[in-house]
């Protein structure tokens, strides 16, 4: 690996003290929350670009991400001249929707029976006015700004995004969508905060995406997920960003006595990501199920660090990355079982697979296991290979062209993972964008 | 209808390895022929050929159904012709359901110039065919939801194999020890199946060690392989010869041969180590 120039990555002027002094003249925010952003400010400055020594960035090649070229948007009306896609409506009714071009919210409605119960969502920016006290309560308090330098950029200088909030004892039954729309070379610095109350349910589809699939752009986001006691959330995500974009993500979920969570994360676009994904699971008989479908082409390069942490007793925790690979692309899988001392009774699993399409695909996997209590269940596994050729041949001897074949064997591949999602639209959808994605084999 | 499949001076080799040094074969649709022979005498591997695999090259001679000639078609092109192969060990494809996979097998074989992405057969239409075609086989309905091959049992594999032929309903059909690794009741269930499936309706190429099958479908000729070639052709009566007294008199008869398979099977063996 020779990963080397990061600390050459500029420290621009477009995301210099200039700028962040002029964002927060622009901004009507509370007093907390421009606190914070300094805070953060500081610790950017503070900090270095990533170490390619370091184990989460030492199989990141982030040296083709020029930050000079891009620049915080400031503007709150911002229009794309071409409405970037939606995949996961598709004969969907929703409670609620929100959306987002360039990290900055352009639209939300919300059923009024919903609002009438107390629910919330819309742009982030508006309820950390509105719901000032809940929003400070919660906004960043599973992200810490001294994570990496991107996570402290992200804190400082989130332009956006999305909340939800449901109260107490409410269950959503239809969906919740969320989408995050980025122009081409442009920038999004969204945030999404979704909390559950003791005893809330709630599905939520969040979506990103770009004009087309060539679209540039720089993505630097953040994700958390907090539910209280008994609650339960469906969470899905599919990212779509066009395959010239930088992504780096934090994305972290805490897990409340007795709730469920299952989060299912879809990673087809961008040209480089990387996603720091964590659930914590903080009181007993917490459950969280991760699903991950990757389907990566060209020179597209994924990565993934997954940890499920195990801080309290009796909790189960259960992941399963899925993904193929064609053409140069490359997919980095490194997942972590953390349990803390007293988190007896923990119950983990964590599985990767990689089908791999061409000689020139590569899929690391990485499982780990950190365990500091003595009676516990953990089992983690991987694989990688090859579509096995007898399989072809079988598929052919039945009429099946070779094409159709290894479309079918794929799809098959990632069926484990559809089997476990329950909205049959999201499954429709991850169906589709891979199907688009399948190349015609020779 | 009248099809004839010909094999005509078939030599096909396995990693430069000659495995049939010439084999002649004729089979017309309605007919029934078995094929037996000792372990190592090339059975499969003409089963194989005929189907297109490409890891059995094919180094002389040539494959004919009617005017078409097979050696220069892939796979696939070969089952659309009219081909069908019931394996001995058909691999599993987990994901992928039985009642998916043979709807789009079943369109391309009935639709040859089907071109990718066009319209399968209608769903309602296929399920309705494949659900009686599953009770004439006294399959569980179930069958159709699993996945392909993925977690069956020997006899479960071999009577997916005997369905996927009742929905291709092939020209001609090389049926590969169909009848191995079953119990008795499995074993007259398979064979029951494959005479209502098969008889009269296809061409069949019977590979076989044991005579339980043939009970049921009687065939009206025997091939007997040794060495890569078929040294001897009779009728039923050479097929129960050979179940009875075993392949002694043939390995005598033609000494070359099997010095041939005798070979052939130490090589076997010894890659197998």
């Amino acid at each position: 690996m020779s990963t080397t120039t990061i600390d050459k990555l500029d420290s621009a002027e477009t995301f210099g003290q200039q700028a962040f002094e002029r964002l927060l003249l622009k901004r009507i925010d509370p007093t907390w929350l421009t606190a914070k952003r300094k805070e953060a400010w500081e610790i950017f400055q503070a900090l270095d670009w990533p170490n390619p020594r370091d184990e989460n960035w030492m199989r990141s090649d982030i040296r083709g991400l020029k930050l000079s070229k891009f620049a915080p948007n400031l503007d709150e009306s911002v229009e794309i001249s071409q409405a970037a896609p939606v995949r996961l409506l598709e004969g969907v009714e929703v409670s609620a929707s929100v959306r987002s071009i360039n990290g900055v919210v352009v639209g939300e409605s919300l059923n009024p029976t919903l609002a009438a119960k107390g629910v919330v969502v819309g742009s982030l920016s508006r309820c950390a006015r509105d719901h000032s006290a809940t929003v400070e309560k919660y906004l960043h308090s599973l992200i810490c700004p001294k994570s990496d330098r991107f996570a402290a950029l992200q804190t400082a200088m989130w332009s956006d995004g999305f909340f939800v909030y449901v109260p107490r004892n409410v269950r959503l039954e239809l969906p919740i969508h969320l989408h995050a729309s980025m122009g081409d070379g442009q920038v999004d610095l969204s945030h999404t905060l979704i909390v559950l109350e003791q005893g809330a349910e709630a599905t939520v589809l969040f979506e990103s995406s770009s004009p087309d699939t060539a679209s540039h752009g720089f993505h630097c986001g953040g994700v958390e997920l907090i539910q209280h006691g008994n609650s339960h959330l469906r969470y899905v995500s599919l990212q779509d960003w066009g395959k010239g974009c930088w992504q780096f993500a934090h994305q972290r979920a805490s897990v409340g006595r007795d709730s469920q969570l299952q989060w299912t994360v879809a990673a087809m676009g961008s040209r480089f990501a990387q996603v720091d994904q964590r659930v914590e699971l903080v009181e007993p008989g917490a459950r969280s199920q991760v699903n991950g479908v990757m389907f990566t082409q060209d020179r597209q390069h994924l990565v993934y660090n997954t940890l499920q942490h195990h801080i309290a007793p009796h909790c189960i925790s259960d992941f399963l990355y899925k993904s193929v690979l064609q053409d140069s692309s490359r997919t980095v899988w490194r997942g972590m079982i953390k349990v803390s001392q007293g988190a007896q009774k923990t119950d983990g699993y964590q599985r990767n697979d990689n089908l791999l399409l061409s000689d020139t695909a590569r899929a690391d996997s990485i499982p780990g296991l950190e365990i500091n209590a003595d009676d516990v269940r953990c089992t983690h596994g991987s694989t990688s290979g090859r579509v096995d050729e007898e399989l072809i041949f079988y598929a052919q001897s039945r009429g099946f062209t070779r094409s159709e074949a290894i479309r079918m064997i794929v799809t098959g591949f990632f069926q484990q993972i559809f089997d476990r999602i329950t909205i049959q639209s999201v499954r429709e959808a991850l169906g589709a964008a891979i199907a688009r994605q399948v190349r015609q084999y020779e | 209808m009248s099809h004839i499949l010909r094999i005509e001076n078939l030599h096909v080799s396995v990693n430069d390895k000659p495995i049939l040094r010439g084999v002649n074969l004729v089979i017309k649709f309605g007919e029934t022929h078995a094929l037996m022979g000792p372990n190592g005498s090339g059975k499969s591997t003409l089963g194989l050929a005929i189907s297109g695999h490409p890891n059995y090259q094919i180094t002389e001679g040539s494959i004919w159904l009617d005017d078409a000639n097979l050696t220069e078609m892939e796979a696939d092109e070969r089952s659309r012709a009219g081909i069908f192969m019931a394996f001995q060990r058909p691999v599993a494809i987990p994901g992928v359901k039985m009642a998916d996979f043979l709807r789009h097998a079943a369109t391309n074989v009935r639709h040859p110039d089907r071109k990718e992405g066009q319209d399968l057969i209608p769903m309602r239409e296929f399920r309705k065919e494949l659900k009686s075609r599953m009770e004439q086989l006294k399959m569980d309905p179930e069958f159709a939801r699993r996945y392909v091959n993925d977690g069956f049992s020997g006899g479960e594999m071999k009577r997916a194999e005997i369905l996927t032929m009742a929905m291709l309903s092939p020209k001609f059909s090389i049926l590969d020890e169909t009848d191995s690794g079953l119990d008795a009741d499995a074993v007259r269930l398979a064979s029951a199946s494959i005479a209502e499936i098969g008889r009269d309706k296809m061409g069949l190429l019977i590979i076989t060690h044991h005579d339980k099958l043939l009970e049921h479908n009687p065939p009206q000729f025997t091939h007997v392989m040794l060495g890569g070639r078929i040294v001897e052709t009779g009728g039923a009566e050479l097929a129960r010869e050979l179940h009875d007294h075993g392949y002694d008199r043939i390995r005598k008869a033609y000494p070359d041969a099997d010095a041939a398979n005798q070979q052939m099977l130490a090589k076997e063996e010894s890659l197998a180590v």
